[in-house]
């Protein structure tokens, strides 16, 4: 099993009412509960919106690493999956995509492929 | 594995917690900046959503959607200015970074949610508010539905809701409307109007014509969650309210069985008293019980009791229909309406004969544009075996209403006439 992580861009909730929104919230806790079940899950971690962005050698900070919000991360997880077709298949199921949410599959660098 | 993935929220979270930190906010920002609470209470729960739907529900999830839109209101109040028209003890508190934190801070305990919560009941249910937009603005507002889940309730479309919300909130306005709890004096008449409001929110729900059960339900469960709400609190606890309460526990009971499978209604008399939800019924006598105390007395202990008369009866040959009837005179007294003698007069055709049902309904003039009226008329007919008469009543009552469930069971009966 290698590791990838699934990095979510996107997914306005935001013309959603709270029913509809707690609904939605749901498909997610489904999905990390099977991850989990079949021991996949490793942890992940949820982004807030703003922040900031430093560049170049004068270290230039501006707000926001971003343009659209369809472009913001909102989030990671890092999972487990025999090979990034796998992965792939797996990420599929995250439910955001009928809010127009993007997810980009990596994998996760080992430092021991290295030697 | 980590722990921390609770995996289901309890039904309706979102939904309510929204409705209560809308009372909170628009408490804290004057009545006048009720979209600028909506507002926040939105960005809270996306910010909830963003970051529960990965890292999973918190520990506590109502106290973290209280901190965060804390955090926002005390955002939102340094950068704008609060309107000027504010001029409450918690507007003047909020102008001061002294007292700001902690005015917003007191506003999120338990009781002084139930206490905002209270007002924001009294300010959506305003006499100066059109019935419909009252409604509507309850929704919106006390039970967190979107606009287009409102419209939905009603089976009308989402311009006509958006049309009463504004009209409610230019009342609101006009009106110079505040968030606060009446008046000693004028408690009782502003009490009679949330009621009133709360009554045909229950009713919109249990009469519904609605295809959808779970819509129907959805309305009936929020009056009786808004009318708790009243019972739960000492100023508003009046036997009234009690009442109201004991007789939509009642009506909830029997929900169940009233509708079949195919979405036609089943009438008392066919309905499987076995499903009548006894938890409720309990309730309901309970509540029931709570209203006898004092002197006051109302139509809805009435409606209460002729409710609580129909459960009592094991079979509906047992029901007591001599004191459904006498029931029922009390209410026309106290309340007189042409519906309410049209049950009267049912009650009557059944406590003593169906000739004397007949003659009385016969002599209610104001509703012969309603169904009810042909169709009750129909079945006194039909037990006097005039089915002629009967199948006149019945065709004439099918093209009198709208509601496709009536139609269908007022069309079996046709065909019973033979």
């Amino acid at each position: 099993m290698e590791k990838y992580m699934f990095i979510f861009f996107g997914g306005d909730p935001s013309h959603l009412s709270p029913d509809a929104q707690q609904a939605h919230m749901q498909k997610w806790f489904d999905w990390v509960q099977k991850l989990t079940n079949e021991k996949r899950y490793v942890g992940g971690e949820a982004l807030l919106p703003g922040g900031k962005t430093i560049k170049g050698s004068k270290k230039a900070v501006t707000d926001g690493p971003f343009t659209e919000s369809k472009e913001v991360v909102g989030g990671y997880f890092v999972v487990l999956a025999k090979n990034l077709d796998e992965a792939v298949e797996m990420a599929k199921e995250c439910p955001d995509y009928s809010l127009d949410g993007v997810v980009e599959v990596r994998e996760v660098m080992k430092f021991d492929n290295m030697e | 594995m980590p722990e921390q993935h609770v995996h289901q929220l309890v039904s309706h979270l979102f939904r309510h917690e929204a409705g209560r930190m809308a009372a909170v906010l628009t408490r804290l920002l004057g009545f006048n900046s009720l979209s600028a609470a909506e507002d926040l209470v939105q960005d809270t729960l996306l910010q909830a959503m963003s970051t529960w739907k990965i890292k999973g529900i918190p520990e506590n999830p109502s106290a973290w959607l209280y901190t965060v839109a804390k955090r926002k209101a005390i955002d939102f109040i340094r950068q704008q200015k609060i309107h000027e028209q504010h001029h409450t003890e918690i507007g003047l508190a909020l102008k001061s970074e002294w007292t700001l934190s902690p005015t917003v801070n007191r506003l999120f305990l338990d009781n002084e949610i139930e206490d905002s919560l209270l007002r924001m009941v009294f300010a959506c249910c305003h006499p100066a508010i059109p019935y419909e937009s009252q409604i509507a603005l309850t929704l919106k507002t006390l039970c967190g539905l979107s606009i287009g889940e409102i419209a939905n309730c009603f089976l009308t479309n989402d311009e006509t809701i958006t049309k009463r919300l504004y009209r409610a909130r230019e009342k609101i306005r006009e009106e110079n409307l505040t968030l606060e709890t009446p008046a000693p004096a004028k408690l009782p008449g502003r009490m009679d109007a949330v009621l009133h409001s709360l009554y045909l929110l229950f009713n919109e729900g249990y009469n519904s014509s609605h295809s959808d059960h779970v819509i129907r339900q959805d309305l009936c469960l929020e009056a009786m969650r808004l009318c708790l709400l009243l019972v739960q609190n000492k100023i508003t606890n009046t036997p009234k309210v009690n009442a109201l309460l004991s007789l939509m526990c009642f009506q909830a009971s029997r929900e169940e069985s009233r509708i079949s499978v195919d979405g036609s209604i089943i009438l008392l008399k066919d309905q499987d008293r076995s499903r009548w939800h006894q938890p409720l019924i309990e309730k309901g006598k309970y509540f029931l019980e709570q209203a006898a105390e004092g002197e006051d007395f109302s139509e809805y202990h009435i409606e209460a009791a002729i409710a609580g008369c129909h459960l009592k009866a094991q079979t509906f040959q047992e029901t007591d229909w001599e004191q459904i009837f006498q029931l029922y005179s009390a209410l026309a007294q106290l309340k007189p309406s042409p519906v309410v003698e049209l049950n009267k007069a049912i009650a009557l055709g059944y406590a003593r004969s169906a000739t004397d049902g007949l003659t009385a309904l016969q002599k209610i003039s104001a509703l012969q544009d309603h169904y009810l009226l042909h169709a009750a008329i129909g079945d006194f007919q039909f037990t006097l075996q005039n089915f002629e008469e009967a199948r006149k009543c019945y065709m004439k009552a099918i093209t009198l209403t709208h509601s496709n469930a009536e139609k269908k069971l007022l069309e079996q009966k046709v065909l019973t006439c033979g």
